[in-house]
């Protein structure tokens, strides 16, 4: 049970934010949620990338590093494109959240719904 | 402009902006250029360089950083990475394949001038991050005057 | 990795203070601690590039943030929640959390990846790209295709941000705008 405990808690760190975009009744908060699911699966894809006693995947002109120390590097990469993605996103969805507040005046979805028409 | 409507912070965040604004930049262009030797590259340096910006604008109240780099320039700029960034990989067509390292000749590695067009690459990339995000920053800006001018 | 944990449970703390404190400033805030403490954790599990990015983003996102929602003090309150909506989301988010630990169980345990693909990067890519960065010799040369795709995102991001702030379509609005530029 041990061996997964990082990988559960990364699990409940993307409940929340996924909790929050579900429940809460401020837009601002609902963003605030998918910022914080993104944050977890970026941290689940760089934990499964872990190797124990594993050195960072950068070689050394003076020092011999071996190929097989090395965490895995593929991961990285991939979420290193996904965090300038989903900072992207995230203004995207602030210019939304803003240009909503210059429409109705609020930030509470179900007003929003309300005053349709 | 009198004192009242003097926009930005206090004048301790001004002095300590202009003090550290050009340390910035240099971090900035210190990790893109080092991209393939370091920790860094593209991405994070394209973020540093429009953190400097930013900084820029946040202690000195909206206008001062578009003298330099007005919200025109910032798509031009990216577009500009965006070209730069899809040359490169065209030119690879005509050594074997799309993105095909063609300046790469197993030379040196570990020295700034290698790896071949990694690092062009990671200028043409934090080129366009760094214009974008500065471009997103400014239009957000540039609105809320807008609407603060309207009340 | 005593310390990993102690930062997990910082970011549950904080992700916990976000979503449920009133004041928005103080949920934003939060978010940062979250951000600033996901940074450390990708140190320590040996990925610089990935914290060096993080820290950069996250400075901007909370910026971003706290200039949408600072300045208008009528947003400074938080509306609740709604009922249905929570009580939904927290009976199908506990089965996902069950489901999902009965499926961890057949990943690979924390701290040995398996790397029977990946293994050819740090093999190779000295050899085959000159950069002694991997990270850095995945993202632009063997899976360029990745960065490609991640700059049309961001360019239709930007575009979109433009789009959607552009002034709306009154005549008086128009004459400010031109007025002001």
């Amino acid at each position: 049970m041990n061996a997964y405990m990082p990988y559960i808690l990364c699990m409940i760190l993307f409940s929340i934010g996924i909790y929050a975009i579900l429940s809460k009744r401020n837009i601002i908060k609902i963003i605030l949620g998918v910022v914080i699911a993104e944050y977890a699966v970026n941290l689940m894809l760089v934990l499964v990338a872990y190797k124990v006693g594993g050195r960072s995947a950068i070689f050394s002109e003076t020092q011999v590093i071996l190929p097989e120390s090395m965490v895995d590097p593929l991961p990285h990469a991939l979420v290193l494109t996904s965090i300038v993605i989903g900072l992207a996103t995230t203004a995207f969805l602030i210019a939304l959240a803003i240009r909503l507040y210059g429409k109705y005046g609020t930030f509470d979805i179900t007003r929003m719904r309300e005053l349709r028409g | 402009m009198s004192k009242e409507h003097d926009p930005g912070m206090t004048v301790i965040v001004k002095t300590v902006t202009r003090l550290t604004v050009g340390l910035i930049l240099l971090y900035g262009i210190y990790i893109i250029l080092h991209g393939h030797l370091t920790p860094g590259g593209g991405f994070a340096g394209g973020v540093i360089i429009a953190l400097a910006f930013i900084n820029l604008d946040l202690a000195f109240g909206g206008s001062v950083s578009a003298r330099i780099f007005s919200k025109a320039s910032t798509g031009v700029v990216e577009a500009l990475g965006a070209v730069m960034f899809l040359t490169l990989a065209l030119l690879g067509m005509k050594y074997g394949g799309f993105f095909d390292n063609f300046l790469y000749n197993d030379g040196n590695p570990g020295q700034l001038v290698s790896a071949g067009i990694i690092p062009l690459e990671n200028i043409a990339i934090s080129l366009k991050v760094g214009a974008g995000l500065f471009g997103i920053f400014l239009t957000l800006i540039i609105l809320q005057k807008f609407e603060s001018e309207k009340k | 990795m005593i310390e990993l944990y102690v930062l997990l449970g910082l970011m549950i703390a904080g992700a916990v203070i976000a979503i449920e404190v009133k004041n928005l400033l103080s949920a934003v805030v939060a978010v940062g601690i979250i951000g600033l403490a996901l940074s450390i954790i990708f140190l320590l599990l040996k990925a610089p590039d990935v914290a060096l990015t993080q820290i950069v983003v996250e400075i901007v996102a909370v910026i971003l943030l706290i200039r949408a929602t600072l300045h208008r003090e009528i947003a400074q309150k938080s509306y609740g929640t709604r009922p249905f909506g929570a009580f939904m989301g927290i009976l199908f988010l506990g089965l996902a959390v069950v489901a999902a630990i009965v499926t961890f169980n057949d990943l690979s345990p924390f701290g040995a990846p398996l790397m029977t693909i990946s293994e050819f990067y740090p093999l190779n890519a000295v050899t085959g790209t000159g950069a002694i960065n991997v990270v850095s010799s995945i993202i632009l040369d063997y899976r360029a295709y990745d960065t490609l795709g991640e700059a049309t995102v961001l360019f239709t991001a930007v575009i979109g941000v433009l789009a959607v702030m552009r002034s709306p379509g009154k005549k008086n609005e128009e004459d400010l705008q031109e007025n002001h530029e």
